[in-house]
């Protein structure tokens, strides 16, 4: 061990100082411990990011290790940037989604944008070319024009970033509700595509190799990004905005082509992104991983500006930086290789074989921890769990007795409200302004149940979605987190994937109080259920707490991110009705459960009731039904029922594609058991819609499985209008309202003018 | 025949293009470098898609002074064929290569979408294998893609037939919903008074394979090679 000497001008560590660092007494204390010695102000600022819950995942940690993490076919599980996953043929996909929720409700443009670069940078360092970007988005009431700014803000960060980088954004989803409101959801994902023997991971190896800075600049922005990630929103937030980083996919573009070079040539050992926490959390995770010691000069570090001191060069987010470790004698060919990209390499450190970690400036040594406890000796926490009454009686109370509107009397005035509901109407605005079609891959965008990429080289394709309902979840955390893991793999089946491997965004609010990380613990133990049951081990993910502002919580909203593989091109399976005369079935059980439903909402306003059931043997067989329904050719499409129910399923295969409206004529009158409106709009799960030339085939397939299966309909390609027969009444929409409702409400929206239009709400548009 | 395109940094569709030429054509394709004044010996340049030195300053202004752009000019000044495709219509309108310019959709957002696009004129080394009047499908993906010239010089792009590529409706109607950036005329496409550089903001490239939606664009590739092996 080194002596270790403040700086000169360091300000003096106070209790003050450390709370505003977000140590607690406790963790403070075991700072001391750890050092034998109070810390100096680098220490406090280096150990303030990592031991943040957004680096440490102190409160997650123990509750996240009971997910199931491991297949046959898992390359690399948590623990890495990306989990990587075999797809056979030698070749492998890595994929993992993380949160920007806190820098975009400051700032959505770079906020959102930011949170791309920073998940392409995850994907690049395993070795594999970013082949595509999903986004899962919540916001509060688009009738808000702060959360229009903020949804126009997101979209066009996103579309800027990644259009810019040239990597298509194929899927997602958006939700719309007021428990969104001052804290929206920005969760990314990104896909990559590598040959399996490329894979390269972040541990730093070799005593003497050097450890290289490369790609941009490291400036003052973002400066305890980590940190603001975790705590709740506030009225102070907005101060807080130089937390917030700057993007600039150009540089990104460059960086990821170098990077790709770089893990090609055999030049590096280990490769890492500065994302959270920067040089800190890089540096010392991969010293960590490799069981080393690092030391790093600061003066080292390629600055753009004068006068950094340590903490701010250690703390910096700048983006578009990664720290390598290079093999001994080979710097010159990782500068060249970084020089024909125009970017920068420079020599920062090197792997050192005694356990410490060690940041000098110039000779002084303004930082040592011992070994990787810096890493390790995060305290980990087991908060109180308690279910809040309030939502146990929410969830007591019956949905099925909330009286129904007069307008309700018909049941297509009902579909055209929801179909226009902001969370179930077509996102086209949005994905219009996302390049969807680069890199050639794309065989199904944005707007169906899945996206689907070609796999070149190959006779296989892969299907990727995000999915997670916060309603279900907020009634019910358990059956919740079931819910948004069956779904994605429903959504990635009616594509005729098989479900392979997730990813997951776990995003929830203060976890220090109990009935918040109730809900936490029990929406993973539901995740595992159905991960358990799926066979679609967690192969990493994030978690974002704190999502709390003045106005409370926001829905507990785990967002899955769901691979899934097909095996044969000619299995690939479209959402919309195809072929005039088709038979129409509904494959699993109709349940009739209209609580905590996207109707009660929309048309009641109420958020009340019991999630509908999820059954995850049922699903699991719904699923391998389906799949084996296409794998005999007898599908012709096939769509998931979710928000919204069967009629809103019914209609998205009529009008949900533009270039392929169909009608169709349902009789559901034998469903005599249920409600008119429960059959239509309640949302039970493990439903899927299918259209058949060969419905015996399928009804067959069914039996054999042990599904249930109905003939409920045929597809009209000619009829300009769904019409549905139901036990006590009878519903007939044109195709031409539906249509408008479901494609015009969007853009109508968001064409409205602010009612206030303040130099914060016009900046971040006016700066591109 | 050998196909050379130009890799600038932030071009993100020169994988498409070298895929569409190799695997869809079967001809040879290289990539060229932007620092390098080498062609290859390549008979077609194709300027991709992308954001070329990140847009900054304006589409295509600081590409244009690339080392490449030098050889690029010659290849195009003694005849030689040139596909500029959204970014690259950009740069050879920066370069002098074509006239007018791109400016920011009128809308002012990033557009993302499979458009209709009719052919205008089927007698150019690069729709030769098109009917006039025919409708394709093509996808767009640009934010800077309203095409603009002054009147004298839209009116003489007619009159010298040079408008090859409009965007239309799917029965081949024009209209304001059909373009999708509100280029003038409804301009999607334009080649040089010697008729061997084309410009064109639709990405012909993304459209060569019928598993991703449209084959239409194979035969724009195809006119090169007819006409340049004749």
């Amino acid at each position: 061990m080194s002596e270790v000497t403040p700086r000169p001008g360091d300000p003096t560590i106070t209790s003050a100082l450390v709370a505003e660092h977000g140590l607690t007494k406790e963790e403070y204390e075991r700072l001391i411990g750890m050092l034998g010695r109070a810390p100096t102000f680098t220490e406090l600022g280096i150990v303030s990011a990592l031991w943040s819950e957004h680096c440490s995942y102190k409160h997650s940690r123990p509750v996240l290790k009971t997910l199931p993490t491991t297949a046959s076919y898992v390359l690399q599980g948590p623990g890495e940037n990306a989990g990587v996953i075999s797809i056979g043929d030698g070749l492998a996909v890595a994929f993992k989604i993380e949160s920007h929720n806190h820098p975009s409700a400051v700032e959505p443009y770079q906020g959102a944008a930011t949170g791309v670069g920073g998940i392409l940078r995850d994907v690049f360092t395993m070795g594999a070319r970013p082949i595509a970007m999903l986004n899962s988005l919540r916001f509060g009431s688009l009738d808000d024009s702060r959360v229009r700014y903020l949804f126009s803000g997101v979209v066009k960060g996103i579309g800027d970033y990644g259009n810019c980088v040239g990597i298509p954004t194929v899927a997602g989803e958006i939700v719309f509700d007021s428990a969104y409101e001052n804290n929206p959801l920005v969760n990314a994902m990104c896909v990559g595509l590598m040959h399996e023997e490329d894979l390269i991971r972040a541990k730093a190896e070799g005593v003497g190799n050097p450890i290289m800075a490369v790609g941009a600049r490291t400036g003052r922005d973002g400066i305890h990004g980590a940190s603001f990630a975790s705590e709740d929103l506030s009225a102070a937030s907005d101060a807080k905005r130089p937390r917030i980083q700057v993007g600039d996919p150009f540089t990104e573009k460059l960086l990821l082509e170098a990077s790709l070079e770089l893990i090609k040539s055999g030049h590096i050992v280990a490769i890492q992104d500065m994302g959270a926490a920067g040089l800190t959390s890089s540096s010392a995770e991969m010293a960590e991983r490799g069981d080393v010691g690092v030391t790093i000069d600061v003066t080292k570090v390629p600055t753009r500006e004068s006068g950094m001191t340590p903490y701010e060069v250690l703390l910096s987010e700048s983006q578009e930086r990664m720290l390598v470790v290079a093999r001994k004698g080979h710097e010159e060919e990782v500068r060249a290789i970084l020089r024909k990209w125009d970017l920068t390499a420079a020599v920062i450190g090197e792997v050192i074989a005694e356990l410490v970690y060690r940041v000098t400036e110039g000779e002084r040594v303004v930082a040592e921890f011992p070994g990787s406890r810096l890493v390790t000796d995060c305290p980990t926490y087991s908060p109180d769990a308690r279910e809040a009454p309030a939502i146990r009686d929410l969830r007591a109370a019956d949905a099925s007795v909330v009286p129904e509107r007069a307008e309700e009397k018909d049941p297509a005035w009902t579909l055209e409200q929801l179909l226009s509901a902001p969370t179930i109407a077509s996102k086209a605005w949005a994905y219009r302004q996302y390049d969807s079609t680069v890199r050639t891959n794309t065989v199904m965008g944005p707007g169906g149940d899945a996206a689907v990429l070609r796999v070149r080289g190959t006779n296989k394709a892969i299907a990727v979605k995000t999915d997670g309902n916060g309603r279900y979840v907020y009634l019910d955390p358990r059956v919740g987190g079931r819910i948004a893991v069956a779904e994605a793999a429903r959504n990635v089946a009616c594509t005729g994937a098989r479900p392979m491997a997730i990813t997951n965004c776990l995003n929830f609010g203060n976890p220090t109080r109990p009935e918040v990380f109730y809900q936490f613990r029990e929406a993973v133990a539901g995740m595992a259920e159905a991960c358990r049951a799926l066979g679609t081990p967690v192969t990493g993910g994030n978690v974002s707490l704190y999502n709390e502002s003045p106005s409370g919580a926001v829905y507990p909203t785990p967002v899955i991110g769901m691979v899934g593989l097909i095996d044969d091109l000619s299995h690939i399976t479209r959402a919309s009705f195809q072929r005039d005369g088709d038979t129409i079935l509904l494959l699993g059980e109709m349940g009739g459960e209209l609580g905590g439903s996207e109707y009660l909402a929309t048309i009641h306003g109420e958020v009340i009731g019991a999630p509908p059931r999820c059954d995850v043997g049922r699903e699991k067989a719904v699923i391998d039904a389906l799949l084996e329904a296409i794998r005999s050719g007898v599908v012709s499409s096939a769509h998931d029922c979710s928000d919204g129910g069967l009629a809103v399923a019914l209609a998205e295969c009529c009008i949900g594609d533009r270039d392929c409206e169909s009608g169709a004529e349902i009789d559901l009158s034998n469903y005599s058991s249920f409600s008119d409106r429960a059959i239509l709009f309640g949302e039970s799960q493990g439903r899927i819609v299918v259209s058949s030339s060969a419905p015996k085939r399928v009804l067959e397939i069914a039996q054999r499985m042990g599904v249930p299966c109905a003939q409920i309909g045929l597809v009209h390609r000619h009829s300009e209008s769904l019409e549905i027969t139901l036990p006590t009444g009878s519903m007939r929409s044109p195709l031409s309202r539906l249509s408008q409702a479901y494609h015009s409400t969007i853009p109508t929206v968001m064409a409205r003018t602010p009612e206030h239009a303040t130099f914060d709400e016009l900046a971040p548009v006016a700066a591109h | 025949m050998k196909f050379g395109i130009v890799t600038f940094p932030g071009s993100n569709c020169d994988y498409d293009a070298f895929h569409a030429i190799t695997e869809m054509l079967g001809e040879d394709a290289v990539y060229l470098w932007h620092k390098d004044h080498d062609l290859q010996g390549s008979d077609v340049i194709i300027l991709p898609g992308g954001f070329s030195y990140g847009d900054y300053l304006r589409p295509g202004a600081i590409a244009r002074f690339s080392p490449i752009m030098q050889e690029v000019a010659a290849h195009a000044k003694a005849g030689g064929p040139v596909v500029g495709v959204c970014n690259g219509f950009q740069i050879a309108c920066e370069a002098g290569l074509l006239p007018g310019a791109l400016m920011r959709n009128a809308n002012l957002q990033f557009v993302s979408a499979e458009v209709r696009v009719r052919i205008e004129k089927s007698d150019t080394m690069f729709t030769n294998l098109y009917e006039r009047g025919e409708v394709l499908r093509i996808p767009v993906a640009h934010g800077d893609g309203r095409y603009v010239a002054s009147a004298e010089v839209l009116d003489e792009l007619e009159a010298e037939g040079r408008v090859i590529f409009r965007y239309a409706d799917a029965n081949g109607t024009l209209s304001a919903d059909a373009n999708p950036n509100g280029s003038e005329r409804n301009i999607a496409g334009i080649i040089s008074d010697g008729g061997n550089v084309l410009g064109l903001m639709p990405h012909p490239e993304r459209a060569c394979s019928p598993l991703l939606g449209s084959n239409d664009g194979v035969r724009l590739f195809e006119s090169i090679l007819s006409r340049v092996a004749a």
